[in-house]
């Protein structure tokens, strides 16, 4: 009898275990794939991506071509590792053939490898903007409309040489590929305008103390290229400030963002008047951005301004909205006809007509921003200047910027 | 029932069948036919990752049931392995990769991984109890930023990809039912190897010094070198465990082997038992569907809190784990069936 009910508990352990792998979708809903940083150093700016996401789905009211959106979420802590496991459980267990995601740099680069392995799955980016994802060795299914971190600091580079006469800037950056890519794209412009970059500091993701970084800048630069993200901006501002740093700053797109600007303490002195580049503008005039600003605080928790990742999150899922609702929701082909809607795909979104290239990335309307104080005493980036229809070569033909090689640590260079 | 009759029937000579225990039978049926009813999501990402997660768990049940030292660099034990294959094996990440033959970069890896964990036993083994785990997290801890901040050799943060699980036999271990049958195939190796060797005489001698590390020097035992060779034993479980991770992610980056990694380890062992070598397993089966399951459950936001209450409630109800658990309750069920019926 003990036998018995031992073979019993097994089996009841055993059923347990293996029952749930049922995602049957109802044939009137369309589950979309979620894929954001829920966990570690850029959860705000997950939850952030999150809020811009379902603005695009409360704009449609829910539905696609007569069907009911279902978000299905996943959640990564910002490696690589881990946005793989969750892009393999939403697709491999809940079954979604479309995936929105991911957030951040490496991560962008280890979907895209996971893509070439799920050829009937639909990848669209989220705000992940590293420039390798798509330019090199692309996955025939994974679209960006959000724009690389190179193309987000067009015009930033010469604005910072001719306009406020910085000729000798060091760099201060993460140590992953997303930073790389906003680097190149700031010393591309910087470089060929006739400024030096004497020395680059690379610090891990999740860094607390940033003494040994200060020290290193040397003496006589005449503003510091800052691109940090979340927690990691506000420690080394913070930690500079206390320093007696004074040199002026030179912002990174992630570094000015909502997710920073609104954190509390003394960082307000310090990032007033630092100029950077984006693909958002908080006083962006135009209608269709002050609508897209309305709809976006309709969401909890959200920001006075969305950051630009509420905004990624935002075109990428409107895109994909709109790629089904042209295909009338229907992706049991493996996603075909999606995919074929979706290169063609050309949109007006908050900021500006986005259109894709051959590599399935984004050409969009770039913005030169200055941070200021807003009427309420928030911090706000206050346009400068549009950069129209920046693509991922930065306007440089082809062949000549793949010359320029994979961005990295040491390229490009210009002591 | 064919079983619980050869049961009763028993000679005074127990034949093989007895001393495997039905237990192990029913489990072992089980966990072979788990492919005929699973999807490939069920048999890779949930019985895969947790049999190779058990494998880790097991490596410090070795150390800490057995040996009484609580280690938090088994993560780290596994990535030199999994580093080891991606950088003497293939990757796309267009650094090193040597292009051994996997038969020649396993063993190497696995090797590698063993001496690592053995140094690191040999550096720990004057220390006890906390500062056994402060030590070995610290060596965690710096080995994950060696690896974050090395370019040369661990690609820094980015990692190595593209490491494909090998075809031998004319058969793609990387595809679902395969890569199962691989893990488990390891995983039942090794939970054997320390059921056996935890009734050897270096099994019972560990167990030993464990108790009375005094006593034991006094009666002219090599302490420190039964430790280190435990640390070793446990660094070839370790070892494999991190060869199937690499094969499994297809990819190793400094994330792999974070504190956060370390410490889901220990949690593994600590929430399945460390009495017996099946407790890391149960522990891995619960914390990987909980991590993969609690989002659909609470939602994006809270998730994180409910892993830990679950934890907290294992921990809370049982101090010893799951398997404390079952102890428990195994008692009442016995009752219950020398009851009378309704």
């Amino acid at each position: 009898m003990r036998m018995h009910r031992r073979t019993l508990l097994a089996l009841a352990v055993f059923t347990g275990l293996t029952a749930p792998s049922m995602a049957l979708a109802a044939d009137d809903t369309i589950k979309i794939g979620l894929l954001a940083t829920f966990e570690g150093p850029f959860t705000v700016l997950g939850e952030d991506g999150e809020r811009g996401a379902m603005t695009a789905v409360a704009e449609m009211n829910g539905t696609v071509a007569g069907k009911k959106i279902e978000i299905v979420k996943g959640s990564s802590d910002a490696s690589p590792d881990s946005a793989v496991r969750a892009a393999r459980k939403l697709v491999e267990q809940d079954g979604v053939k479309v995936l929105v995601g991911p957030l951040s740099g490496d991560e962008g680069i280890a979907v895209k490898d996971y893509a070439k392995t799920q050829p009937n799955v639909t990848f669209i980016n989220g705000t992940s903007a590293a420039q390798d994802t798509t330019l090199r060795d692309p996955a025939e299914n994974f679209f960006r409309f959000s724009t690389d971190g190179a193309q987000w600091m067009a015009g930033l580079g010469t604005y910072a040489f001719k306009d406020k006469g910085y000729k000798k800037v060091a760099t201060v950056a993460e140590d992953y590929s997303f930073p790389y890519t906003q680097v190149f794209g700031f010393m591309a412009e910087f470089c060929k305008a006739g400024g030096h970059v004497p020395s680059k500091s690379w610090v891990p993701i999740g860094n607390k103390d940033f003494s040994s970084v200060i020290a290193a800048i040397p003496e006589d630069v005449d503003a510091i290229y800052v691109a940090l993200g979340g927690a990691d901006a506000v420690n080394f501002l913070t930690q500079y400030q206390q320093g007696g740093g004074t040199a002026p700053l030179i912002g990174g797109s992630i570094t000015v963002d909502q997710t920073v600007l609104t954190s509390k303490g003394k960082l307000k002195e310090v990032l007033k008047g630092t100029p950077s580049a984006g693909p958002t503008a908080d006083t962006n005039d135009a209608p269709a951005w002050k609508a897209f600003v309305e709809a976006y605080k309709k969401q909890p928790g959200a920001f006075p301004s969305p950051s630009l990742f509420a905004h990624g999150y935002y075109v990428d899922m409107k895109a994909t909205l709109l790629g089904l609702d042209q295909v009338g929701g229907d992706v049991s082909d493996g996603g075909k006809k999606l995919r074929d809607a979706l290169s063609k795909l050309s949109f007006d979104t908050p900021t500006g007509k986005v259109s894709l290239d051959k590599n399935r990335n984004a050409i969009a309307d770039i913005f030169l921003t200055e941070v200021t104080e807003g009427a309420d005493g928030n911090l706000l980036n206050k346009l400068v200047k549009v950069v129209p229809q920046v693509n991922q070569t930065l306007g440089i033909p082809e062949d000549e910027f793949m010359k320029l090689g994979a961005v990295n640590r040491e390229n490009p260079s210009c002591p | 029932m064919s079983l619980a009759i050869a049961t009763t029937s028993a000679t005074p000579q127990r034949n093989w069948l007895e001393k495997l225990g039905a237990g192990h039978i029913i489990l072992a049926v089980a966990l072979v036919l788990y492919p005929l009813v699973a999807s490939d999501f069920f048999l890779t990402q949930i019985g895969g990752y947790s049999l190779i997660f058990g494998m880790l768990g097991l490596s410090l049940m070795l150390l800490a049931g057995y040996g009484g030292m609580v280690s938090l660099a088994q993560i780290t034990v596994a990535g030199i392995a999994a580093y080891a294959i991606a950088i003497l094996g293939n990757n796309n990440s267009s650094i090193l990769g040597l292009g051994w033959p996997w038969w020649l970069a396993v063993p190497f890896a696995v090797l590698a991984a063993a001496l690592a964990s053995a140094l690191i036993g040999w550096i720990s083994v004057r220390t006890e109890g906390i500062y056994t785990i402060m030590i070995t997290l610290a060596i965690a801890t710096a080995t994950f930023y060696f690896a974050q901040q090395n370019y040369a050799i661990f690609n820094g943060h980015s990692g190595y990809t593209g490491i494909r699980a090998p075809v031998f036999w004319s058969v793609n271990w990387r595809d679902a039912r395969p890569f199962y049958y691989l893990c488990l195939g390891l995983a039942a190796l090794s939970y054997a190897a320390v059921l056996y060797g935890s009734r050897s005489t270096f099994g019972m001698t560990l167990q030993a010094i464990r108790d009375n590390p005094r006593r034991m020097r006094a009666l002219g035992y090599h302490v420190t070198a039964h430790k280190v060779f435990a640390w070793l034993l446990a660094g070839v479980i370790a070892g494999l465990a991190g060869v199937l991770l690499v094969w499994f992610n297809g990819r190793v980056s400094p994330g792999t082997i974070g504190v956060d990694a370390a410490i889901d380890v220990l949690i593994i062992a600590v929430i399945g038992g460390l009495r017996h070598p099946i407790g890391p397993f149960l522990g891995a089966v619960v914390v990987v569907l909980m991590q993969t399951f609690a989002i659909d459950i609470v939602g994006a936001e809270r998730f994180n809190t409910l892993i830990g209450m679950v934890f907290l409630v294992i921990v809370f109800v049982s101090p010893d784990g799951i398997l404390g658990l079952w102890g428990r309750i195994k008692p009442h069920l016995a009752q219950e069936s020398l009851r009378p019926g309704p």
